[in-house]
């Protein structure tokens, strides 16, 4: 029987409590999909071959992406923290501050969203297309999870990628911080890389690597669920690619804040 | 025998199925045909259990898969092969692999008998050689007759067909019909078809159920069907056109 109709004052009231419903049942649902993606990670049988091929897609199609923003953002680092340091008399310490720099924040933060940018967003489009053209409901049909075939290999590359692109991301971007201070400012390789063993220790890189396997996490998850529930036709695998990296870029950095604040 | 009693479901305030109600007998082919948006392919989904209806029973040899979910619901889906509307087909693997895949991943057959089956169900929808292909290498036609070799491949007990023949030319119309007619005598299967394929329907149903706003308003063999006296039936047939529109 037909609810009877709400008093005009009351409207608002319903209109919040919907609104309110809705977030909590998206983010039920969410959280309902990673648990059931991490069921599938945990057990047998494993999807070897998904597996490596999402390695290959997340991360060494992003490796070209990854080796140019790594270089660029360690030679505006050395360029810019050399010119500060410069008016100090402290220009010995640019290796340290390149290499801090890039280790506990911006590696990890500029290797996430830059493959967000290249493979999670291709990811969030694949899966859409295979929801609309059936072939996810293919895969349940035939009495397989297209969770343990799709999602759980994505996110187990994703925790496995994240630091090692973040790890090259650091390297490469260290080595355009060189070319910047010592070929191009005459600073000599010996202060670089010498002051950068005394002031960078291990948990500085601990911080970078609990980030990035976090972020390879996050990623992963944001865009293979956008994916799994997409809109319909074309213009919903639009909306699904645009809401996954955005979201997944936002979070990065709401997650970036609060693991720098943890991990001090 | 699949046995469905009133099955219901909306979404929102729409209701696509009320009360629906169908018997299908093992080893016949079923044909369900009706408007477009008339609920057809909701139906099939509730079949295939990717959707669960708000109310009512699917019987399946005597077992309420309505509420079934996971295992239970899988040990089922193993006795079905499902042909999609659009075929389904893996985009990322070739049509050899799409066949192959049920076998591989749902059976486990082994390599060299797993060759011969996938080989064996090309042949069988008369594409011998094409298997090294990408479904978009492939003709719309073509695709279609991938995917009802890879939904036979693993010689299930009840095949849902969504549509089989949409988009296709009347040439093809009729091959697909006489595929699933042949493939249906050779192995018995149980089929139900989702078609709106009229006359030509007619040349392969045992039954047909005409599903009319949301609910089986006649069912019978297509003799019956076809002399029917529900204005609703004879409207479809005869393809009037909609007055209200």
């Amino acid at each position: 029987m037909p609810e009877p109709p709400l008093a005009p004052a009351l409207r608002p009231f319903e209109a919040v409590g919907g609104w309110t419903i809705g977030i909590v049942e998206s983010l039920g649902r969410f959280g309902a999909f990673f648990a059931e993606a991490l069921a599938a990670l945990v057990t047998p049988p494993f999807k070897v071959r998904a597996f490596l091929d999402r390695i290959n897609f997340i991360g060494y199609r992003s490796l070209l992406i990854i080796f140019l923003t790594g270089a660029f953002t360690g030679m505006v680092l050395g360029l810019q923290i050399y010119l500060t340091l410069v008016r100090f008399g402290s220009e010995a310490f640019l290796g340290p501050a390149v290499a801090l720099s890039l280790i506990r924040e911006l590696g990890p933060v500029l290797a996430a969203l830059m493959v967000t940018g290249r493979a999670g967003s291709a990811l969030t489009a694949e899966l859409g297309i295979m929801r609309i053209t059936e072939q996810i409901d293919a895969f349940t049909v035939m009495a397989l999870s297209p969770m343990r075939y799709l999602v759980a290999p994505s996110i187990l590359a994703g925790l496995i990628t994240f630091p090692l692109m973040t790890a090259l991301f650091d390297v490469v971007g260290i080595f355009g911080g060189y070319l910047v201070g010592v070929k191009l400012f005459g600073l000599s390789a010996g202060t670089y890389f010498g002051e950068m063993q005394t002031f960078v220790d291990l948990g500085d890189i601990m911080v970078g690597f609990w980030k990035s396997l976090s972020f390879g996490v996050i990623v992963t998850w944001v865009c293979t669920y956008k994916g799994f529930n997409v809109g319909h036709g074309a213009e919903g695998v639009a909306r699904a690619t645009t809401q996954a990296v955005v979201m997944s870029s936002v979070l990065i950095l709401m997650w970036d804040y609060f693991m720098g604040s943890v991990l001090q | 025998m699949i046995k469905v009693e009133g099955l219901t479901k909306s979404f929102g305030r729409q209701a696509v199925l009320r009360e629906l109600t169908l018997e299908v007998a093992t080893g016949t082919i079923t044909i369900v045909i009706g408007r477009s948006g008339g609920g057809k392919s909701v139906f099939l989904k509730h079949l295939v259990g990717l959707m669960q209806p708000d109310a009512g029973r699917i019987l399946v040899d005597g077992v309420d898969i309505s509420r079934m979910r996971g295992r239970a619901l899988d040990e089922i889906r193993r006795t079905y092969g499902v042909v999609f509307q659009g075929g389904a087909l893996f985009d990322s693997m070739t049509c050899y692999d799409n066949v192959a895949f049920p076998l591989r991943e749902k059976l486990r057959t082994p390599p060299e008998e797993l060759t011969k089956r996938v080989e064996a169900a090309l042949g069988q929808v008369g594409l011998e050689g094409v298997g090294a292909k990408y479904p978009a290498e492939i003709s719309g036609g073509m695709r279609k007759r991938v995917a009802i070799a890879r939904a036979l491949v693993t010689e299930p007990e009840i095949v849902f067909f969504d549509e089989p023949t949409t988009g296709l030319d009347p040439v093809l119309v009729n091959t697909i019909h006489h595929l699933i007619l042949n493939l249906h005598r050779r192995f018995r299967f149980t089929a139900v078809v989702v078609s709106h394929e009229i006359p030509e329907i007619f040349e392969i149903a045992d039954t047909v159920a005409m599903l009319h706003e949301g609910q089986i308003v006649e069912v019978g063999p297509p003799a019956a069907i076809q002399s029917s006296t529900n204005p609703v039936v004879q409207r479809f047939i005869k393809g009037e056109p909609d007055n209200t529109l």
